[in-house]
């Protein structure tokens, strides 16, 4: 290893934190049996993106981190390049 | 009352074996009568890490099917005398566990113990679903690393939803166990801290057990942790879990083994 590389070097720890977040929100609301937040929520947005855009199952992604102080939600859709002549999103 | 605690993970290799013998063996060193029960049938080893695989005559499975009573057995621990063990089946098939059996056996251990800790298989087939059945604690093993994580999650819905107290609309009181955790990797970033894991959990913690080479020493010899070397880092760490699994109120920190200069030279002990 030489010195950059020691300086650059990455964490891997928040990339495992959020990579279990995303899939145990998901694994929850499938056969846990608990009423899922999160679960609820991406199905619900889904089905009204969807009214409007055609976009994929996998294209919603929800993040909830929960904090003492504040707890964030994040939403991230993802919506394909337009097929020429449709409407716009 | 008799408490019925069960030491699951979903993950194999976590560390369900080696705590249980080391909060059994704390328990008991408190004066509690305890039993430890073995419910991996056959792939038992709960008796090795015991250090009582010779003195194994009848097993659990020879209790529940009504072929031996339970005093021929339990196998008294040979430090402790208020700590037995309660041994699997190593040639049985795991279909001869019955829920009936079990219950009926755990039924007379509250009789007798004030503990009975029941080592779970991994994985959430039959037996791991009746070690958990009858718990009134559970002790879930994680180890900070995505794979165990997971596990544990769907191990903490099985607990909400399978086991007897569920069932009666009543909580099986659940504890976080986090074992082989190492800080100085955690701080650097390339470990899962204990708040990732509490936070995606979110069930409350009950001790942190450092990585350390006594653990192995002490599995090496036949000896809980906490009887091996009662003064070490993991020790520490367990004896305070299980002041705080009897409700006592205890600082929560990462014991150590600090090693000065000469330990870092010479510190190289055969167990």
């Amino acid at each position: 290893m030489n010195l950059m590389s020691f300086f650059q070097r990455r964490t891997s720890a928040p990339v495992a934190r959020e990579r279990l977040q995303i899939l145990l929100a998901h694994e929850r609301g499938v056969g846990g049996g608990k009423s899922d937040l999160v679960a609820v929520l991406r199905e619900e947005i889904l089905a009204v993106v969807r009214r409007h855009v055609s976009i994929e199952r996998d294209g919603v992604q929800i993040k909830m981190n929960r904090g003492s102080d504040m707890s964030t939600l994040e939403i991230e859709v993802e919506i394909p390049a337009p097929a020429p002549a449709s409407a716009g999103a | 009352m008799a408490k019925v605690l069960v030491v699951t993970s979903g993950k194999g290799g976590v560390g369900k074996t080696t705590s249980t013998a080391a909060l059994g063996a704390a328990l008991a060193h408190g004066g509690e009568k305890v039993v430890v029960i073995d419910f991996d049938v056959g792939l038992r080893n709960l008796d090795l890490v015991m250090g009582a695989e010779r003195r194994v005559v009848f097993d659990l499975i020879n209790v529940v099917q009504g072929d031996a009573k339970l005093n021929q057995a339990l196998i008294r621990d040979k430090r402790i005398e208020n700590l037995s063990l309660l041994p699997a089946s190593q040639t049985r098939d795991k279909d001869a566990l019955t829920e009936e059996g079990v219950a009926r056996v755990l039924g007379e251990l509250r009789e007798k113990f004030d503990w009975i800790v029941c080592d779970s298989p991994a994985g959430i087939e039959r037996g791991a679903t009746l070690a958990m059945r009858h718990a009134d604690v559970a002790v879930v093993v994680t180890n900070p690393e995505v794979s165990s994580v997971r596990d544990s999650d769907r191990i903490i819905g099985l607990l909400d939803s399978k086991t007897e107290k569920a069932e009666n609309g009543e909580r099986v009181e659940k504890h976080l166990l986090l074992t082989r955790y190492d800080p100085v990797r955690a701080e650097r970033g390339e470990m899962l801290k204990v708040d990732d894991v509490l936070e995606i959990l979110s069930i409350p913690l009950i001790g942190i057990i450092p990585e350390s080479e006594e653990v192995l020493r002490a599995s090496n010899v036949g000896s809980p942790v906490t009887l091996n070397n009662p003064g070490s880092a993991p020790s520490k760490a367990y004896f305070d879990a299980v002041r705080r699994l009897k409700g006592e109120t205890v600082e929560m920190t990462v014991p150590t083994d600090r090693k000065g200069l000469f330990g870092k030279l010479f510190g190289r002990r055969a167990a």
